[in-house]
């Protein structure tokens, strides 16, 4: 079985950390991950950055229709903030800027419209790899 | 010192009030281990002074309620428990809103919100505007006096105020930025804290104003320019300039956080100074190799910030860029006219010099790069320029 450990905590404290503190608290990470990556345990891991660096895609569509809908795609600046929806999934994707991310985004609205999607940039990011190729076994 | 002037409204009483707490600090912490909410102790200690002081001079001014008075020691766990984390750090942005208020004029405000938010001393903020500490000390006077007269609440403005009061808290914590970045006297320690608190207040604002591409640009260069900081200074603290630059100290996610920023601001496709900068500062980045520069975009960029915000400082940036992009005598011709409003800055006689040293007109060289010595703030400054003179000195 797979699973996926969300992060939440208040970028406000984890934004105030000196390198050293920040630093420190990697280095504990890595003490854990390491051990899981020897396990075969761990699969892709992403630090995102703060919530400033994000877009929001409202996707067009509503309710339980499934087809696109009438109304666009909108585009607002910042994280997502509603709270009526709920996280159901993440992609992670290699585009040449903030531009061909939404490009991405919106063909993905297009196929699945409703709800929306958060934009953010990954900062750090270990491939992992290994539990991949064990959930095709 | 944003809660003793919520508690006081009082610039004054409260400035003095923090300084009499910082006092008191220095000499007890060096005995004692400082108390585990250093700010809280701060600003009840620097409340008790002040409401001394309020006393004393027999003022008839309406006292906090006498519950709020006690010993440090026994209401600090609970006061430290009120001023949590976020809501402390939050009183530094609205204190900078405040001065920002309509009724000064613009450079009141922020030689205000610089003084009384950042600490700045009269010295480095007349070093950011590039006037006389005389011509700063009165502003701020004057700002005092303004907002005691006017009976101005010292009251956080609400929503559509606060809008109104973004470019100045904007341009605000872009001087703060600045005056950490650019080293000038003082503990390089403090000037890094400087540029963090800049940082840290950028992002509050974005996220006060999650739209707004200015502050997008505005943090987007603080980041940017921030990356490099360990890259700037050698051992021994002496500038190394861009081009000896060893690149690969330069903060890579910094880099990238800033280039985030600066594409969301450019989809709004409404340019503004701070973006400007911003994008400056990001080709800067993307060079793999100083002579990687992509100048002529850089020149290009500065002619669209000039055409924003003329300013001769703008101009001899810009010249920097054009001597890369087309020669230095082209630069030289651009800085010439300058010489008269720049006649007191370090730089125009450091870049002036450089050009004509180019240009190999070593005696005018020589005569730049000595009024620049004369000009320098830091010690790092002025071994920069004498390493120019010895150069030059070197057949």
């Amino acid at each position: 079985m797979l699973y996926v450990v969300l992060c939440y905590n208040d970028e406000d404290v984890t934004g105030s950390w000196t390198k050293e503190e920040d630093d420190m608290v990697m280095t504990r990470l890595v003490a854990v991950t390491d051990r899981l990556e020897k396990a075969g345990k761990l699969g892709p891991v992403a630090r995102l950055m703060p919530t400033t660096a994000a877009t929001t895609l409202r996707k067009g569509g509503y309710g339980k229709r499934l087809d696109p809908g009438p109304e666009p795609a909108v585009v607002t600046d910042g994280p997502f903030a509603e709270t009526k929806e709920q996280l159901l999934g993440f992609y992670v994707i290699q585009c040449g800027g903030l531009e061909e991310a939404l490009e991405i985004a919106r063909e993905l609205g297009q196929a699945n419209p409703g709800g929306a999607y958060e934009i953010r940039p990954v900062s750090l990011f270990f491939p992992g790899g290994q539990v991949a190729a064990r959930s095709h076994e | 010192m944003g809660a003793l002037i919520r508690y006081f409204g009082n610039l004054d009483l409260a400035e003095e009030a923090f300084q009499e707490s910082c006092l008191a600090a220095l000499r007890k912490w060096p005995g004692q281990s400082p108390p585990h909410d250093a700010a809280a102790w701060l600003i009840l200690v620097g409340r008790n002074a002040a409401i001394d002081t309020v006393r004393r001079q027999g003022k008839q001014e309406p006292l906090p309620p006498e519950d709020a008075l006690s010993t440090p020691e026994d209401t600090e766990g609970s006061l430290a428990q009120r001023l949590d984390d976020a809501h402390y750090r939050d009183d530094i942005l609205r204190l900078l809103f405040i001065c920002c208020h309509p009724e000064l004029p613009a450079t009141q405000r922020i030689a205000l919100a610089l003084r009384i938010v950042s600490g700045l001393t009269v010295k480095e903020i007349a070093r950011a505007f590039l006037v006389s500490e005389a011509a700063i000390e009165q502003r701020i006077t004057r700002a005092k006096a303004r907002v005691a007269d006017a009976n101005v609440p010292f009251e956080t403005p609400d929503q559509p105020e606060r809008a109104r009061r973004l470019a100045g808290v904007a341009a605000a914590i872009y001087l703060m930025f600045n005056e950490g970045y650019s080293a000038t006297g003082g503990d390089a320690l403090i000037r890094a804290a400087l540029c963090d608190e800049a940082i840290r207040l950028g992002r509050l604002l974005l996220r006060l104003f999650p739209d707004q591409p200015e502050l997008m640009g505005l943090l987007a260069l603080m980041l940017l320019q921030h990356a490099r900081a360990t890259a700037r200074l050698d051992g021994q603290g002496a500038i190394v300039l861009l081009e000896d630059q060893d690149r690969g100290l330069w903060n890579r996610s910094l880099i990238e956080e800033g280039q985030a920023l600066l594409d969301k601001a450019i989809r709004h496709r409404s340019r503004g100074p701070y973006q400007i900068q911003a994008a400056i500062a990001s080709l800067h980045s993307g060079a793999q190799r100083y002579g990687d520069t992509d100048w002529r975009q850089i020149d290009l960029l500065y002619a669209a910030l000039e055409q924003l915000q003329p300013s001769p400082v703008v101009r001899l940036n810009r010249a920097v860029a054009v001597s890369k992009a087309q020669g230095p005598a082209d630069a030289l011709a651009m800085i010439e006219p300058l010489a008269r409003e720049l006649s007191g800055y370090f730089y125009f006689f450091g870049v002036k010099g450089s050009l004509l040293e180019q240009l190999g007109r070593k005696e005018e060289a020589r005569d730049a790069f000595g009024r620049a010595i004369a000009l320098a703030h830091t010690p790092a400054e002025a071994a920069h320029i004498r390493m120019h003179l010895d150069r030059l000195a070197t057949p």
